[in-house]
């Protein structure tokens, strides 16, 4: 990685991308008529956020990253919950016809169900916010992980399986020295893909809840048509979406290696 | 009784409801310490006999016997050497060789479990590529690496599946030489699956022709009598080369020319009935209820084929 040449088109190309959106979010902005605040507004009225990140001045009066943070607890715990849970159900489904079969159909029902359906029944589950938003990010981005373990598991060559039956491996032995390991490149694929439904669940389950973060920000500004910080609010969401998945894109090529 | 016995075993597969019948009463003895080659075309089903020998499968009739044993599932007192050198690419060489010791040698302490691995790898002469995955190994040293895994678990016997089968003409050279060096100071016995038959001259004690599947059985075995240390610059002039390649190539190719393969297929035919567009009117035929008829018949047909 540290081999490849620097080239400036990776990064004048982009910034090109950026400028020209820029451009058009300013010519839309200008339109007679248009509700859309102009870049130059959103940043007058975003700079005391962005320059004063971890500032806390209230509830809902806090620095971007402070709300980020808040953000990122609550997926991280529902996350850890998604993969806790998915990952043994992934592995039994790979493993076991009989098992898959029985319940293939059933995650494919829920698997389509959008967090704005789950975050009530979490609510009405467990009464307050903060559980009822984690069982959300949990049962919504469980799913690629489930499927892609079950996949990866599936898919381990017959040649492996072998060798652990010549080496008379037992059934854990060979569940955690020859299956798992031949799993893992498709296991951390699921991983990454459940860690970019969790960030876009938290966003649904804050502005339902209200909590202070960066969805419950964003729906408070809505409320108090303060429309520049609803835009301050959906680039830190991409921004940061974007940091995830180049993080985890990271841990996954190191085990695609392995 | 022998020390390892095939008899009268024979093997189907069923694939896609039509069924073919790979090995046919399949005989085999061989005696302790011999080193013998089974010779025949690919798809003959070499693997599916070393297979039922090593106990990965079971044969639908008949019996394999190991040291008086009904073989019945895979062990490490039988060292099996993949085609496909099946290494495991999460580990390092020497991981791979460790794995195989510490799971045959559970009451070793750690050193000796070390030392048991390296002394393999030595074997192989792969001692400075010991931290390297298989992958940034070449085709002939993976194999390399499998045959030392075998090796490792000090197997009763070394079965090997078409070791070198996957390597190009110079590598293949060198290994064979190699392989049989390394028999020979094991003293084992091996069991050499292979479709070249100058390797198991090169190689073997004995040779025993697969003759052309489907419906594959052994043919006569043939003794080679040629001393040792055989090597590929010398072997080609020994008095009885010719003669026993002639006599192996003669049994492979009368058996294949006798071949008359049947194939049974299954058609699926279009589940569907076409309206018949002269009976009606235009108007009738749109109105008309009569939903597609469906035929739900299989239709088989029985090709023979000359191969």
């Amino acid at each position: 990685m540290n081999t490849k040449s620097f080239k400036i088109e990776d990064y004048l190309f982009p910034l090109i991308g950026v400028a020209v959106v820029i451009l058009l979010w300013a010519i839309v902005s200008a339109l007679p008529g248009s509700a859309l605040p102009s870049p130059y507004k959103t940043w007058m009225a975003s700079k005391l956020y962005i320059l004063h990140p971890f500032a806390k001045r209230g509830e809902m009066d806090q620095g971007i990253l402070r709300f980020t943070w808040y953000s990122l607890v609550l997926v991280a715990k529902g996350y850890t919950l998604a993969l806790i849970l998915g990952t043994p159900l992934g592995i039994l489904l790979g493993l076991s016809p009989v098992f898959e079969k029985s319940f293939d159909v059933i995650i494919q029902i829920l698997r389509p169900v959008s967090p704005l359906a789950w975050l009530p029944l979490g609510l009405v589950l467990f009464q307050k916010s903060e559980p009822a938003g984690i069982f959300t990010i949990a049962i919504c981005s469980m799913w690629p992980t489930v499927l892609n373990t079950a996949m990866g598991v599936k898919a381990v060559p017959q040649d492996y399986l072998n060798v652990a039956r010549v080496l008379k491996l037992s059934w854990l032995q060979t569940l955690f020295s020859i299956i798992l390991p031949a799993a893992m490149p498709s296991i951390f694929t699921g991983f990454r893909l459940s860690l970019g439904i969790a960030w876009l669940v938290i966003v649904a389950a804050e502005m339902l809840t209200g909590d202070p973060g960066i969805g419950g920000f964003l729906w408070q500004e809505y409320n108090s048509l303060i429309y520049e910080h609803i835009i301050l609010c959906i680039i830190t969401i991409g921004l940061v979406g974007f940091v995830l998945d180049r993080f985890m894109g990271l841990i996954e090529a190191r085990f695609r290696t392995a | 009784m022998a020390f390892i016995e095939i008899n009268q075993a024979s093997k189907g597969y069923t694939t896609g409801g039509s069924c073919i019948s790979v090995l046919k009463d399949i005989n085999l003895s061989i005696n302790e310490g011999e080193f013998v080659a089974i010779v025949g075309y690919s798809g003959a089903g070499k693997t599916t006999l070393i297979s039922l020998l090593a106990g990965l499968i079971r044969p639908d009739t008949g019996t394999v016997t190991f040291a008086d044993k009904l073989v019945t599932e895979p062990g490490p007192e039988r060292g099996l050497v993949f085609q496909n050198y099946s290494l495991l690419p999460w580990l390092t060489v020497y991981e791979n060789v460790y794995m195989a010791v510490n799971q045959v040698f559970k009451n070793l302490t750690a050193e000796e479990k070390e030392a048991q691995t390296k002394k393999y790898i030595k074997m192989v002469n792969l001692l400075p590529a010991r931290d390297k995955k298989p992958k940034e190994l070449s085709g002939g040293m993976r194999q390399r690496v499998s045959v030392a895994r075998a090796l490792a678990m000090e197997p009763q016997v070394l079965l090997l599946d078409e070791p070198l089968g996957a390597l190009d003409a110079l590598t293949r050279a060198v290994l064979q030489e190699e392989i049989g060096k390394i028999c020979q100071e094991a003293g084992k016995t091996v069991i050499l699956i292979t479709n070249d038959v100058d390797e198991g001259i090169l190689l073997a004690d004995r040779i025993i022709p697969l003759s052309a599947g489907p419906n594959a059985t052994l043919g006569p075995s043939i003794a080679i009598d040629i001393e040792r240390p055989r090597h590929h610059k010398t072997i080609e002039h020994h008095p009885h080369y010719k003669k026993i390649k002639l006599s192996i190539l003669d049994y492979l190719i009368t058996s294949h020319a006798g071949q008359k393969q049947l194939v049974t297929h299954k058609l699926h035919l279009p589940n569907i009935e076409p309206e018949n567009l002269n009976s009606s009117t235009f108007l009738d035929r749109l109105l008309s209820t009569r939903p597609p008829k469906r035929r739900n018949e299989l239709k088989e047909e029985k090709v023979e084929v000359h191969s």
